[in-house]
């Protein structure tokens, strides 16, 4: 128990709470996610997925429930300090809006570290280099993030995401918006990263296959979590 | 990205180079308003100091008169009146009574910054067939060219004022068709002076000045008008020529003479200042205003159009307050900028208007007037616009939930 990065007990999540359209929709999750498990979060199109990922990365909080992150309590934490608890312990990576335009794929890299330290400077330039060498990405360094396909931008994105050296990633449907083979790239890229270096994922995925790459298939259907094994189930 | 730029500034600067054609668009817009407010400012600056110098070209802060005679109701013992209706008495040319002590005690005042005695009366200037009402100064020289500044305004000559010497006008010289070193002659009705030599010829940038005063030694004028060891004013500059009338008031108090500030003497002058400071001073205030509008919509728009930036700038860790600066210090930038353009555009539109725009004679019509002051203050005013402006666009940024951010 004291090496999981995550666990939820009995987190529930309403939306327009009070109001005649109050709905639940996530109705009681327990969960626990260990420490350098690659897991697979599945299940059809508003089961409630994302609002899932939210609340596991503390943009969100549950409407009545547990939440613990990296061994840490959350539900006690302000603005303030879910915000750094975030910054150190999650990487985000998301469909869409994977970059910062304004910034270079390095600075892209940089910018978490930059965000908790303040100032720029080589330390966190380097390990933003040495992130994008590692991912064989060190070619785009230089370039506007707009400048690169959605392919190589969701690559840079997961070498931001590991900037920190969070305890988990969590990715909302990272390979969506990709043809099959970026998002291959993109996945292999992420299971190297949890074999060298123990990061935990929890992947969104509309995609067999890739649920099939996973170490674990965690299925939600209707905000309830009816499968939570280590084989995916067949579709 | 630079070592010593904190995150907040980096950022700032990020957004509003890739928003290059919004951030060029409200900074021209900015700058506009600034070159308006900074050559409004500056040529109403020019302006006052311009009539104030015309004013007090010819004139002195504070003058000291006798007090007029006050017409008494005859009374009867107790307190019955017996004549209600009473005529002024005729205002005789009188002098200040003990007036050489009256300038020693002047003199000593810290508030004070020069003291002259004049004897002063109306005559006649002649010259051959030529005869023409005028205005006697009888000056001391020395005491009184501190005063009014008669040698800084000459038109031909030099100021030397022995006892059979004058100074006249420009006007007064036309029409009586003479120059420097002719003579005239001034006749008081009481007594008639001898031939008086013309040794300069004043402009004290006033017509009637021009025409009517003529400036004479003190005994020479106090004889003339039958005025012997008497002045009929004793004139003043003050160190702080706005508060001459404050000062005026308390002369009057402490000495029993009559005081007149120019301030005073000058009430129509001086309401038309007001209002034309107030008006301009309402003017600049409006075109702020509309600056800070133009800075504040820009934003509101930006951070719509940046929200899934700020949300992805959220999950990674960045707090509240860092996006909230992020979006002031994008304000305070445009503020900063649009002023240093706009001072520059005001600056030359001054020069220009300098140049091009000059009275009949090709000698300036305002002068130019380009403090240091007055461009600090707007650069510091605009980019306190510019943070006032962005401070509801910014929180908004701030209270942008990432979720929703994220997820549109
Ligand atoms: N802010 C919100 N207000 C109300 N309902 C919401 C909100 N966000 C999500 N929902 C609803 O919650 C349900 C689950 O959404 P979501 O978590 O996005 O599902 P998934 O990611 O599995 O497709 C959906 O029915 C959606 O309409
Ligand atoms: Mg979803």
């Amino acid at each position: 128990m004291a090496d999981d990065v995550l666990r939820l007990e009995q987190v529930r999540k309403s939306y327009n709470v009070g109001r005649p359209t109050e709905s639940e929709i996530l109705h009681g999750i327990d969960l626990a996610l260990g420490r350098g498990e690659f897991a697979a979060l599945i299940g059809p199109s508003g089961s409630g997925k994302s609002t899932l990922l939210n609340i596991m990365g503390l943009l969100d909080r549950p409407t009545s429930g547990r939440l613990f992150v990296d061994g840490q309590d959350t539900s006690a934490l302000d603005d303030r300090a879910l915000t750094r608890l975030r910054g150190r312990s999650i990487g985000f990576v998301f469909q869409h809006h994977l970059l910062i335009t304004a910034f270079t794929a390095l600075e892209n890299v940089m910018m978490p570290m930059l965000v908790e330290r303040g100032f720029p400077d080589d330390a966190m330039k380097e390990r933003a280099l040495e992130l994008l060498t590692g991912l064989g990405l060190e070619q785009w360094q230089h370039h506007l993030a707009n400048a690169l396909s959605g392919g190589q931008q969701q690559r840079v994105a997961v070498a931001r995401a590991l900037a920190m050296k969070p305890a988990l990633v969590l990715a909302d449907e990272p390979t969506g918006n990709l043809d099959t083979k970026s998002a291959e790239g993109v996945f292999e890229m992420m299971r190297e990263v949890n074999r060298k270096s123990g990061t935990s994922f929890l992947i969104v995925t509309h995609s067999l296959e890739i649920a099939r790459g996973c170490d674990r298939t965690i299925e939600l259907v209707d905000g309830q979590i009816v499968a939570s094994g280590t084989a995916p189930t067949a579709a | 990205m630079n070592r010593w730029m904190p995150f907040e500034w980096i950022a700032a600067l990020r957004f509003l180079r890739e928003g290059r054609m919004q951030t060029l668009f409200i900074i021209a817009g900015v700058s506009v308003g600034i070159a308006v407010i900074v050559f409004m400012s500056a040529l109403l600056t020019g302006l006052q100091a311009n009539l104030t110098k015309r004013v007090l070209s010819s004139q002195s802060h504070v003058t000291l008169q006798p007090r007029d005679e006050i017409a008494r109701p005859l009374r009867l013992d107790g307190e019955d009146l017996e004549l209600a209706i009473v005529q002024m008495p005729l205002q005789r040319v009188r002098s200040i009574d003990q007036w050489q002590g009256l300038v020693r005690v002047l003199q000593d005042d810290p508030a004070i910054v020069a003291v002259s005695p004049v004897a002063a009366g109306s005559a006649l200037a002649v010259r051959g067939d030529a005869t023409r009402s005028v205005s006697i100064v009888g000056i001391e020289p020395d005491s009184y060219f501190r005063i009014v500044r008669l040698p800084d305004n000459i038109a031909a000559g030099t100021v030397r004022l022995s006892s059979q010497d004058i100074v006249i006008g420009t006007e007064l010289a036309r029409y009586l068709g003479i120059g420097v070193g002719d003579r005239l002659t001034l006749t008081s009705g009481v007594r008639t002076s001898g031939a008086l030599t013309v040794t300069a010829i004043f402009d004290l940038g006033s017509r009637p000045v021009n025409e009517r005063y003529v400036y004479i030694p003190l005994r020479t004028a106090q004889s003339l008008l039958d005025l012997i060891g008497c002045v009929t004013s004793i004139e003043l500059t003050i160190a702080d020529v706005y508060a001459a009338e404050t000062v005026a008031r308390r002369l009057q108090t402490m000495t029993g003479a009559a005081a007149y500030s120019w301030i005073a003497t000058n009430a129509q002058f001086f309401s038309a200042v007001q209002a034309q400071s107030l008006s301009s001073g309402v003017i600049r205030l409006f075109v702020a205003l509309s600056v800070a509008l133009g800075i504040a919509s820009v934003l509101v728009v930006s951070v719509i159009q940046r929200s899934k930036d700020i949300g992805i700038l959220r999950a990674m860790g960045t707090s509240r307050g860092q996006t909230l600066r992020i979006f002031l210090i994008q304000g305070a930038l445009i503020g900063l900028i649009g002023a240093v353009v706009g001072s520059a555009l005001g600056a030359g539109g001054l020069l220009v208007f300098h140049d091009h725009v000059r009275q009949a004679d090709g000698s300036e019509l305002i002068p130019l007037v380009l403090e240091r002051s007055l461009f600090v203050a707007a650069a510091l005013l605009a980019t306190l616009t510019g943070v006032l402006a962005a401070m509801a666009p910014a929180l908004r940024a701030s209270r942008l939930d990432p979720v929703v951010a994220i997820r549109g």
